[in-house]
């Protein structure tokens, strides 16, 4: 990519919901700047209720902003026909769909709507893209199953194969990892930054998925409690602090990644070990409240380790006698036993 | 279940359609020989003047009226569930039924005590149907008003059945200060006929019925895009508000029209796409209307036939038919296979 052309752009926009009655128009958001660039995956992130699911309504012209355009190629987005605008942005929701007979081939040619005429005539164009959207989301073994049949990875997939399918050079999804495993997650993520790296899309997706969007994400656009907005590449977010602005941590340490323990035992202990049997042993010892010091300093329980990291073998040295232990359970079964 | 494909289907419904056409023709109080039942329905002479009477006068409108009853509620109750995403939204449901039901009421029982014109020259067929027409469209244009402010079907499905109670309670009012003869015109009314229909009635019940399924047919696209909801439809270019209005139009006049002409016939409107689901197990409206309409002409035929009491003059209204018959068959089916869970979920 030579040159980061904009393709969707929103400027001054302010979403929420229009009134009938002669009340105030609820306003959820307001001036909000961003940009999204070809071939980009950017993740939108903000607490629940801030708003994350109406701008990206909004953004996607499923209703009209308050005030301030979003523009598209250069090109106002609400102005447009509602058949030009579906042949460039498709979008993935959270809504229930209802049509559990379709199967998934039916549903990924759903996508060619804005293409065909009213008998549904699917022409060459339309065959080669939904199979290409099948192609990539390696959905060719399952073409012919009910949507009822599927696993929500699954319906998830073909949901994205739809947008695929409808082939517009921007993509929004709203969180499509929700209730999804952790196999799944990461596979819809990697899917979708394969699509925008590799496929020219330009994604905009609304997560919850700190970790992924830390790791995949081209672009963080950050939504902070009180309605201001924040954009740049996830590091700069993690380490300017902003990330846990937005998020106001408890307990989690975004730095390091890791879930923050406060020791609640006044014990201190040491642990010789080296890779994941060190970094393993810490996890456990500290979340069940003991602090782990460096060697060289103070302690009150020394912890050997032996073996390699498939097989360790640890041992405590206690006035008495010489413990060991296969396993991290016995080891601190052991240590809350002292 | 595996689905059987298009072809075979088709010829299928045809195939038993035609059938159930000629069966509902031949049977009768009066016996006529299938041979000379063939001759005359080519148009040729049986020789037999009374045959040929009750042949073009009686059963073959009404067989031609039950095609037609049974394709417009077959495809109005598909679009009603399809739009509302629910598998007990029906024609019946949603009021127009209950506002025909009003319309007609207000007609013969009011009527009567603003000097009892209409009944003591023979109450006329038209003034019913014009009566159940303004109803179902006024009591149908009520429930979609709503239906724009609410946004949820389950919501919408309460509202329809309060609308039906309110104008039931009105019914009931109207009875009420009502003598027995009125009483009686109205029931038999709201028990539903197929005999009604002449070739007077056909020159306005076909038309009607056949623009309501012509609308439907063109509609097929956007009935796709909503099985997927309001949202998707129009991420996908799809003119909700234009769609919405359509499709009503096209059950109001599916609907009203088989009300206004024959009474209220329950059940088919719910049932029969739940059961054209049981044969092709498809959510494709382009595949489902058609199967929708054929489903529905052999049900109705099928009601028509059993409505046939063996020597006596009378038929059982069709209403208790299709009731009678139809709901355990479709207790059956819902038993036996999770079709209206696959569909719906």
């Amino acid at each position: 990519m030579t040159k980061m052309k904009d393709i969707l752009i929103s400027e001054n926009l302010s979403v929420g919901y229009g009134t009938n009655r002669k009340n105030q128009p609820i306003v959820i958001l307001k001036d909000v700047n961003l940009n999204l660039r070809e071939g980009e995956l950017a993740c939108l992130m903000g607490p629940n209720g801030i708003g994350k699911s109406t701008l990206i309504r909004t953004l996607a012209g499923l209703q009209s902003p308050l005030g301030g355009t979003v523009l598209l190629h250069g090109l106002a987005v609400h102005k447009q026909s509602r058949h030009e605008r579906a042949r460039q942005i498709s979008v993935v929701l959270t809504d229930r769909v209802n049509a559990g007979n379709l199967n998934v081939y039916e549903l990924i040619a759903l996508g060619r709507y804005p293409f065909t005429n009213w008998i549904m005539k699917l022409d060459e164009a339309d065959n080669q893209a939904i199979s290409k959207a099948i192609e990539v989301t390696a959905l060719s073994h399952i073409l012919h199953q009910k949507l009822y049949q599927l696993s929500d990875g699954q319906l998830q997939k073909t949901m994205i194969a739809r947008a695929l399918a409808q082939d517009g050079k921007v993509m929004i999804l709203d969180e499509p990892t929700a209730h999804l495993d952790l196999n799944n997650r990461v596979e819809i993520m990697r899917l979708l930054r394969n699509l925008a790296h590799n496929h020219g899309k330009s994604i905009l997706i609304a997560t919850h998925e700190l970790d992924l969007a830390l790791q995949l994400a081209d672009k963080l656009i950050l939504l902070l409690p009180g309605g201001k907005m924040v954009e740049g590449i996830p590091e700069d977010l993690v380490l300017n602090g902003q990330l846990d602005e937005t998020f106001q941590m408890k307990g989690y340490n975004l730095k390091t990644g890791k879930a923050e323990f406060i020791p609640e035992k006044s014990v201190k202990v040491a642990v010789k070990a080296e890779g994941y049997t060190y970094l393993w042993t810490k996890n456990a010892l500290e979340r069940n409240g003991y602090e782990v010091v460096d060697v060289q300093g103070n302690f009150d329980v020394l912890i050997n380790t032996f073996g390699n990291d498939t097989m360790p073998v640890w041992k405590v040295l206690s006035n008495e006698s010489e413990n060991s232990f296969h396993t991290l359970k016995d080891l601190i079964d052991y240590l809350n036993r002292l | 279940m595996k689905s059987l494909n298009v072809v075979s289907v088709t010829i299928l419904l045809l195939f038993s359609a035609a059938l159930l056409f000629l069966a509902d023709l031949a049977l009768g109080s009066v016996h006529i020989p299938f041979r000379h039942l063939l001759l005359l329905l080519v148009g040729g002479d049986s020789g037999n003047e009374i045959w040929a009477n009750i042949f073009y006068h009686f059963r073959l409108p009404r067989a031609i009226a039950a095609i037609m009853v049974g394709a417009a509620l077959g495809i109005s109750g598909l679009q009603m569930q399809t739009l509302f995403k629910n598998p007990l939204a029906g024609p019946f449901v949603l009021g127009i039924s209950s506002g025909a039901s009003l319309g007609v009421a207000l007609l013969v029982l009011a009527s009567f005590s603003f000097g009892g014109m209409l009944i003591g020259a023979g109450l006329n067929k038209w003034m019913v149907v014009l009566a159940a027409c303004i109803g179902a469209i006024i009591v149908f244009m009520i429930v979609l008003a709503l239906s724009f402010r609410v946004r949820e079907s389950m919501s919408l499905l309460i509202i329809g059945i309060m609308v039906a109670s309110i104008t039931g309670a009105a019914v009931g009012a109207l009875q009420f200060f009502s003598n027995a003869q009125q009483i009686q015109i109205f029931l038999i009314w709201t028990l539903g006929s197929l005999g009604g229909l002449t070739w007077s009635t056909h020159q306005v019940f076909i038309p009607v019925v056949l623009t309501g399924i012509s609308i439907a047919f063109v509609m097929f696209k956007p009935l796709n895009a909503l099985l997927l909801g309001e949202n998707y439809a129009q991420s996908l270019g799809i003119n909700i508000k234009r769609s919405r209005i359509l499709i009503i139009i096209s059950t109001s006049m599916l609907a009203g029209a088989v009300t206004a002409f024959c009474g209220p016939i329950a059940f088919i409107g719910l049932a029969v796409p739940h059961i054209t689901r049981l044969v092709i197990n498809t959510s494709d409206h382009k595949k489902l209307l058609p199967a929708v309409a054929g489903m529905g002409v052999i049900l109705m035929l099928i009601c028509d036939i059993l409505s046939q009491i063996p020597g006596r003059e009378e038929v059982l209204p069709i209403n208790i038919v299709t009731s009678l018959v139809g709901a355990p068959v479709v207790i059956w089916i819902i038993m036996r296979k999770k079709v209206v869970k696959n569909a719906f979920s």
